[in-house]
């Protein structure tokens, strides 16, 4: 099981893999449409890799809910 | 006749010869051929499926070299190829200050994202629907290329993507001369796209016998107009130009690099693969290029022709040309150093077609031995032919009986 930094760290990989932001950039507080300027399609790619890298289950409904880089870390975190 | 003035103020390319317009231009001149073997380990589908063709004509300059990987990941390799020429071809224009409701985009392609639709099929076939893509759809829609295109310029005043087949780029120029003289708009990026060197579909054209298999002499294999033709070579790559109204590009002080004057578009209706070996549509769609243009047969002196190495196509093209121009033009064919670039094709030969005229030279068709008896023209051979050109016509045709002719100026 990841804690929290380890969860941020796997997320951040997958973000930059996917939307080319700086790791660095990805921290809690940002909102992954508003601050990091991540559109829908890029969303199901990150979630689908997260779906694999933390063995969780994100459904669209929840995936909706996430809008902050930190609500993911605490989604994945109770889930995984 | 022409009544609005179309003037070509950019050009952009990435081709088996070279990754920008200088390259390919360099290496036409200088002879070179961009036909290679393919059965290596990044085609290892030409060995799987022990395919009697094991050439191709792929590009000297990977676009996934050029574009950033982030958006690279987004696109097909046509969708990378269009961007890379159209950036060009912006670039050369010296980014036209243009407001985005009068620029359009028009390139065409002829297969489209297939590679993304064969990619994303396993996946749905193999781990399932969790691994397919999001931008599968956006990936393989053919209007991709011109979508992404006008995405990259912000063009707001209309994307086109005509698709006939290997005359998809040049039907493109048609269109974009279209819009420009009803007036839609003040500037078109325009163009063709094809990045489709894939197990089907050289396995659908070797079934339909299209296919050189010279694969022990790559470099000879395309051979357009020679009694020993057996066939094209599959290629890919990317041609754009950028277009505008004369008054338009003079008002901003554009460098033009010559003229768009006239376009003929026509229909076999014969066959959906073969030509009709008259070359009546053919010859139709050239005469009305050039009375579109306002000059007469006589002022063309040069072709840039289709001739694609097939045995059928090449001959009943010449035959069009007699028929519509005369005996005069003197021909070359570009698809004997570059392959058959298919939806992409007429646009980068419309640019060959262009500089021809400007630089007052024309490339060599290679490995021309023996003149087909049926030809009966002045085709270009050894050494490129300093010549004035003072109006050209290129050629391209298309399975579905597309029949595609633009006239050029100076």
């Amino acid at each position: 099981m990841a804690d929290n930094t380890e969860i941020l760290t796997g997320l951040a990989e997958i973000v930059e893999e996917v939307a080319g932001i700086d790791t660095a950039e990805v921290s809690a507080e940002k909102s992954f449409v508003d601050d990091l300027d991540i559109d829908s399609l890029s969303m199901v790619e990150i979630a689908v890799q997260a779906e694999d890298k933390f063995g969780v289950k994100i459904p669209d409904d929840q995936l909706a809910e996430l809008k902050t880089v930190g609500d993911a870390v605490d989604y994945i975190a109770k889930n995984q | 006749m022409s009544t609005v003035e179309v003037v070509v103020t950019g050009l952009g390319a990435t081709t088996p010869l070279g990754g920008d317009v200088a390259s390919t231009w360099e290496a036409l001149l200088a002879g070179r051929s961009g036909v290679r073997r393919i059965d290596d380990d990044e085609h290892e589908w030409v060995t799987r499926h022990d395919l009697p063709v094991k050439i191709a004509a792929p590009l000297a300059v990977s676009p996934t070299e050029v574009i950033p990987r982030v958006q690279a990941r987004r696109l097909d390799r046509c969708e990378q190829v269009a961007l890379v020429a159209a950036k060009e071809a912006w670039a050369h224009a010296g980014a036209p200050e243009v407001e985005p409701e009068r620029l359009a985009v028009v390139i065409g392609t002829g297969i489209g994202g297939a590679i993304t639709l064969l990619d994303q099929d396993d996946l749905l076939e193999g781990p399932g629907l969790r691994k397919v893509s999001p931008l599968t759809v956006p990936m393989l829609m053919p209007n991709g290329p011109a979508a992404w295109v006008g995405l990259e310029l912000g063009a707001r005043g209309g994307v086109h993507a005509p698709v006939s087949a290997c005359a998809s780029g040049a039907e493109a120029m048609a269109w974009a001369m279209r819009l420009l003289q009803a007036g839609e708009v003040d500037v078109v990026v325009a163009g063709g796209a094809e990045a489709c060197i894939t197990g089907i579909t050289v396995a659908g054209f070797v079934q339909a016998r299209t296919l050189s298999q010279r694969n022990d002499d790559p470099e000879r294999a395309s051979r357009p107009f020679d009694v020993s033709r057996d066939g094209f070579v599959l290629g890919e790559g990317s041609g754009v130009m950028v277009l505008e109204r004369a008054e338009f590009a003079a008002a901003r002080g554009a460098t033009v690099h010559g003229r768009l004057a006239g376009f003929g578009i026509t229909s076999d209706a014969y066959h959906i693969t073969g030509p009709d070996p008259e070359g009546t549509g053919q010859a139709r769609a050239i005469t009305r290029s050039i009375e579109h243009a306002g000059v007469a047969a006589s002022d063309v002196t040069h072709v840039n022709c289709h001739a694609t190495s097939t045995v059928a196509g090449d001959v009943g093209e010449t035959r069009a040309v007699r028929k519509a121009l005369g005996e005069h033009p003197v021909l070359t064919a570009p698809k004997s150093a570059m392959g058959h670039l298919v939806g992409a094709a007429g646009a980068v030969e419309g640019i060959v077609t262009l500089l021809s005229i400007s630089e007052g030279i024309v490339p060599a068709t290679l490995n021309l031995d023996e003149l087909d008896s049926g030809v009966e023209l002045d085709v270009v051979t050894g050494e490129p032919r300093k010549m004035e050109i003072t109006a050209a016509v290129n050629d391209s045709f298309g399975f579905g009986g597309h029949n595609v002719a633009l006239t050029f100026l100076p």
